[in-house]
């Protein structure tokens, strides 16, 4: 249920946590990883302006929920391990 | 209890920075502009001297003053600042910003003629164009009121009720550099009655109490992206908090008047002989004492006349408005500003809209006066009283809208 203009916070600050912003369903390109030719760079990680690009010891993973598909990973991989694909 | 006061000679200018001085606001962030750049020079000065602890942010444009202010207002900080005419202009955009993040500032406009032609006179078209950005604006008719109100603007800011930006109005030269003997509070009275720091609010979210303001230890969003989804219903919230900002407008004038002795009507409108007027003229800022003299003059001569003074013009007291001018078959609106295009100006507007439901509907006529500073003699006064007189009984002229003073 949305709120009401009297459940609004005053000023409109915001009342939920921004994580709970999934601004994933923004996206229109999906980064899809090919894990054969990722040499662990770490390049995407440090380039994606959403912080979605996640590393979890072994290998990097996208968080779709906050990738916004903006295409700077895939741009950025020095050797073309990520492919954007349109969303369906 | 009325407390014992010191009179000094200032100019309005000088009065109000006096005031901001004594409210120890914490940040100043401002840009010179004419009438209005006694205030921060004065102010400046105090800060030089070490009498104030006032952070003041020195800017290179209107735009940045009133951003700066945001910005500080937004961490809790008690935020004063002044312009005028086109300096309010550059602003324009975020005068917006700062109403509708509930921001406490208090902003002295110092009333000029907007350009062009280039004038650096009094007219009301600067702060008439922000009538609309959800602050409350209050007008006042001289140097010892915008002292008196600047102190009152910081109370009625920072009231956890409002949280709602101030702009305090004085007419340009006419109030801001004329001098006048100011009575002023001692210091120790000024920082009781405004409170020695800005009273920061609480608000609940995600199930905690926090203060409503930027702090690392619980970050906020303010000022968050709402789309079609909420912004309807946030403007509908903003709109609730400026019309009950009416009750503590008055609430604020009347224990100050307690403290000071001094009184502006009932705070929102100052009524003149209107008990048993039969003619009156409505009218905004310094006009109004020349309007009351000539009261007292076309009253001798038999002319049952009275004056109002609009102090608050937002929000706007429209059922008081009404309950005043009930009765009275003959009213002048005084406007010292256009709204090119439309109808008149825009107080004109705001009365007849107020007037519109009385069963008996007053005839309304509209002058457009002082515009880019021209003076309004009593003279002129006289000649309107003595035409609205003449309209008693009478059917609506075919204009009743009309430039005074205007050569051919
Ligand atoms: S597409 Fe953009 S947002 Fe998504 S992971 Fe790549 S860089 Fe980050
Ligand atoms: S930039 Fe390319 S190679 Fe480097 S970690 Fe990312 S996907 Fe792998």
């Amino acid at each position: 249920m949305k709120r009401g203009w009297k459940q609004i916070p005053i000023a409109a600050v915001s009342w939920i946590n921004s994580t709970e912003y999934k601004t994933g369903s923004w996206r229109s390109f999906r980064p899809i990883v090919d894990y054969e030719k990722c040499i662990k760079c770490m390049q995407c990680w440090v380039y994606c302006p959403d912080l979605a690009i996640k590393w979890n010891g072994e290998e990097i993973n996208v968080d779709y929920d906050y990738c916004k598909g903006c295409g700077i990973c895939s741009e950025e991989c020095p050797v073309g391990a990520i492919k954007m694909v349109k969303e369906v | 209890m009325i407390t014992e006061q010191e009179v000094i000679g200032l100019n309005g200018d000088e009065a109000v920075a006096y005031a901001a001085k004594q409210c120890k606001v914490d940040v100043v962030a401002a840009y010179p502009i004419t009438p209005q750049t006694i205030i921060v020079e004065k102010f400046s000065e105090y800060v030089a001297n070490g009498e104030v602890e006032t952070e003041f942010i020195t800017v290179e444009s209107e735009h940045s003053a009133l951003s700066a202010c945001v910005g500080a207002s937004a961490v809790g900080a008690r935020v004063f600042t002044a312009t005028a005419a086109n300096g309010l202009a550059l602003m324009h955009e975020i005068v917006y910003v700062a109403s509708g993040l509930r921001l406490p500032i208090v902003m002295v406009v110092v009333n000029r003629a907007l350009s062009s032609p280039i004038n650096i006179h009094c007219d009301h078209g600067d702060s008439m164009a922000e009538r609309d950005a959800g602050w409350i604006q209050i007008y006042t008719e001289d140097a010892q009121e915008a002292y008196d109100t600047v102190i009152q603007g910081f109370r009625i800011a920072e009231d956890e009720r409002v949280l709602l930006p101030v702009m305090v109005m004085l007419d340009g030269f006419f109030i801001s550099h004329t001098l006048q003997n100011v009575f002023v509070l001692p210091d120790e009275t000024v920082k009781k009655f405004v409170g020695e720091k800005r009273n920061v609010p609480e608000i609940e979210i995600m199930g905690k109490r926090v203060k409503l303001k930027l702090d690392p230890s619980f970050p906020l969003t303010i000022g968050p992206l709402a789309l079609y989804d909420y912004y309807h219903e946030i403007k509908r919230g903003q709109a609730e908090a400026i019309n009950s900002s009416m009750e503590i407008i008055k609430k604020v004038h009347d224990e100050y008047s307690r403290v000071s002795g001094r009184k502006y009507g009932d705070g929102v409108l100052d009524s003149y002989k209107l008990e048993d007027a039969e003619i009156a003229i409505v009218c905004i800022g310094s006009a109004a004492g020349t309007v009351k003299s000539v009261v007292n003059e076309v009253r001798e001569e038999g002319l049952k006349a009275g004056c109002l003074r609009i102090r608050v013009f937002r929000p706007f007291p429209a059922d008081e408005i009404r309950r005043i001018l009930s009765g009275i078959p003959v009213i002048g609106v005084l406007d010292r500003s256009l709204s090119f295009g439309g109808m008149g100006g825009p107080l004109q507007y705001e009365i007849k809209v107020s007037m519109y439901d009385e069963p008996k509907r007053p005839l309304i006529m509209n002058y457009a006066y002082g515009l880019g500073g021209r003076d309004l003699p009593p003279g002129t006064v006289k000649k309107i009283f003595y035409e609205l007189n003449k309209l008693k009984g009478k059917q609506k002229p075919k204009e009743t809208f009309k430039f005074i003073d205007v050569r051919e």
